[in-house]
């Protein structure tokens, strides 16, 4: 009986080794490195901590007052009602008909607004059929009346719930999407 | 051996308590689920309510000869399509709550005749100078609200009545009401199953005893059992022969060496890797369930080396108006996954800085984990994958919208990359900057589709300089 006792610890403690060897593996923990000085870049990492910055992280605004290189113009008109009006009435498109491209509008567009506008642009997105975001309204909605200026200026600054799109389109991308938004009222209005 | 057999039995006692006091965890959980029943119920003394609301309104209107009583079920498809985007029920958003509002209004002296032309064109009162319509105007820092030209009164008294009609109750969870069939089966199942466990473990108890008592008994007879002829013992047959000591030596050596191997080949492979987040973010709920674009929120994997952390504006972009998940979801999340998912969203809203109508200022960001990590040593461009060769997240990432936690899908090795370069074809359609070294190319080594390692993804300079 005392050799069977003695068999059966045994067997525990093996077990017992086991399962402890199994659960070291914590996935909630990156791996050991090897030769780690050769992993980590010497110069800041995108979102990096670090105190050479002012509020402590390496993402930092551009400075005040200057531009990006390469094709960029600054969008002059202020975020109020009356700059909603101005965009509304005199602001149009700097792309010619040659310079719309349609197939890539709809990519965007079915990416950053076909998921709460519709990708037909009747406010039917799929957020709106599940119940999450409410009152998106159809492009032809004749209370808006949305124009070429309109549209760009809302997927600048945004509009009462819509948030602004700025950060995630750039300017010719922002000007291709007005420009399918456009064709998709066209197309709804018929 | 009976004290043995005690401590087994104690033991066995306190698994089946554990088991019981897990069960009764699960009833709970359950019986929150179960409030699907009591919310029906709820929804019927509502529409009783509704019922009630729609005689008593009738008759009131019959009595102004006003437009005819409006009907609540259109108004919600109207509020919804129309007034939502800015206004909720029971609390303020881009515009004022609406919960009872014409009876508010009427309160300040504002008949319909007064909503209806506010609603139609807010911005001609406003001009007018009506005193009330500009006072709201400037309490809600000039937010102008859009016209409607197109409802008709029929449709504002719908919206109105809709508006009108008592808040839902809180659902307050019963203890009498949830005790269903389906809680039911849940315990019955679990129970038989502890009931097997426990019979299998007595039937292995007692067939131990047996054999032992039979034992005693044949040695009190003097029987002997079965008479072992003392030969070699095993081991000793085993050490005098030479040729079977090499060979299972030669083969324990392999054996250590193959785990060997295998351990140090895993050293920085953090294949796997799911590490607990500040907030508790839910691929599965916004790529799976809502089917939100990968590159809504990654926006800058289309045109940059780094598929970046979404900014909390991109979250605020929906979150200004979802500030509670659906019920059921919240349901889910409690009894699956342990997470409040209503409280996530707050701890959001506490690092943006928002206060349920404006932002305050004081926002601190959230320290993400990054989970994708490649070697200072190695370069890897999105955009090069996701925009020109088209690759899928997935392809890369696996089923993200599956995962209500993050992890590494792949192992993130240089043989990974090496592997989808000799098998994926180039993406040359559409593609004019191709053309040209694809034709040649693809002559020179007589195939018809080049792959990635033929185009040159092979080479050492490309990711390592």
């Amino acid at each position: 009986m005392h050799i069977s006792m003695k068999i059966a610890l045994k067997y525990i403690a093996v077990l017992v080794m086991l399962v402890g060897f199994v659960s070291c593996q914590k996935n909630s923990r990156p791996n050991y490195q090897y030769m780690p000085n050769m992993y980590e870049p010497v110069g800041y990492e995108t979102y990096q901590e670090s105190d050479a910055f002012a509020n402590g992280v390496e993402a930092q605004l551009p400075a005040e007052g200057t531009i990006p290189r390469g094709d960029f113009m600054p969008y002059e008109i202020e975020d109020t009602n009356e700059g909603y009006e101005e965009a509304k009435t005199n602001l149009v498109s700097p792309l010619d008909s040659t310079m719309v491209d349609y197939d890539e509008g709809k990519i965007l567009y079915d990416i950053y607004c076909g998921i709460c506008h519709g990708t037909k642009g009747n406010g039917k997105g799929k957020l709106v059929e599940r119940e999450k975001i409410l009152g998106v309204p159809s492009y032809d909605d004749p209370g808006r009346a949305i124009t070429t200026g309109s549209i760009y200026h809302v997927i600048y600054y945004g509009k009462n719930t819509m948030g602004s799109y700025a950060n995630q389109l750039n300017e010719s991308e922002r000007w291709q999407v007005v420009a399918y938004v456009e064709k998709l009222k066209a197309d709804l209005e018929k | 051996m009976p004290y043995f057999c005690m401590s087994f039995w104690k033991h066995d006692l306190c698994h089946i308590c554990l088991k019981k006091s897990y069960q009764s965890l699960e009833d709970n959980s359950t019986q929150n689920m179960k409030q699907v029943i009591y919310r029906n119920l709820t929804s019927k003394i509502l529409s009783l309510g509704f019922i009630l609301l729609l005689t008593f309104s009738t008759s009131l209107n019959a009595q102004d000869g006003g437009p005819q009583a409006g009907d609540p079920a259109n108004g919600k498809s109207l509020f919804n399509a129309n007034c939502a985007a800015c206004h909720k029920l029971d609390r303020d958003m881009t515009g004022p709550m609406l919960r009872n509002v014409e009876a508010r209004l009427a309160e300040e002296g504002l008949d319909r005749e007064w909503i209806n032309a506010w609603i139609r064109n807010s911005s001609a009162l406003i001009k007018a100078g009506d005193a009330y319509a500009v006072k709201i105007y400037n309490e809600w820092n000039q937010t102008a609200m859009n016209a409607f030209p197109q409802l008709s009164d029929q449709d504002i008294s719908d919206i109105l009545a809709y508006t009108a009609q008592p808040p839902p109750l809180p659902p307050t969870p019963e203890v009498g009401v949830a005790t269903g069939e389906t809680a039911g089966s849940g315990i019955s199942n679990n129970l038989i199953l502890g009931a097997l466990a426990v019979l299998f473990a007595l039937l292995a108890m007692a067939l131990i005893l047996v054999k032992r008592t039979l034992n005693r008994f044949a040695e009190a007879k003097g029987i002997e059992a079965v008479a072992e002829t003392k030969g070699k013992p095993i081991w000793k047959a085993f050490v005098e022969n030479q040729f079977l000591v090499l060979v299972t030596a030669i083969f324990f050596l392999l054996a250590s060496a193959y785990f060997v191997y295998g351990y140090f080949m895993q050293v920085g492979v953090d294949q796997g890797y799911e590490p607990v987040q500040p907030i508790h973010y839910s691929h599965r709920i916004h790529a799976g369930d809502n089917g939100i674009d990968c590159k809504y929120c990654h926006s800058s994997a289309r045109v940059s080396k780094h598929s970046g952390i979404p900014s909390l504006n991109i979250c605020m972009n929906c979150h200004k108006s979802i500030a509670n998940v659906a019920p059921e979801t919240l349901a889910e999340g409690k009894a699956e996954y342990g997470v409040d998912y209503d409280a996530e969203i707050q701890k959001l809203y506490e690092a943006v800085g928002w206060d349920g109508t404006a932002y305050t200022g004081e926002s601190k960001p959230v320290k993400w984990i990054r989970i994708h990590n490649l070697p200072d040593f190695a370069y890897f461009n999105h955009s090069q994958h996701v925009s020109v060769a088209g690759v899928e997240c997935q392809t890369c990432h696996g089923p993200v919208e599956e995962m209500e936690i993050m992890y590494q899908h792949s192992p993130l090795t240089m043989g990974w990359c090496i592997n989808c370069h000799r098998e994926t074809n180039v993406k040359v359609k559409d593609n004019e900057y191709y053309t040209k070294i694809h034709e040649e190319l693809s002559k020179k080594y007589g195939v018809e589709q080049l792959t990635a390692a033929q185009m040159g993804g092979l080479e050492c300079g490309k990711c390592h300089y």
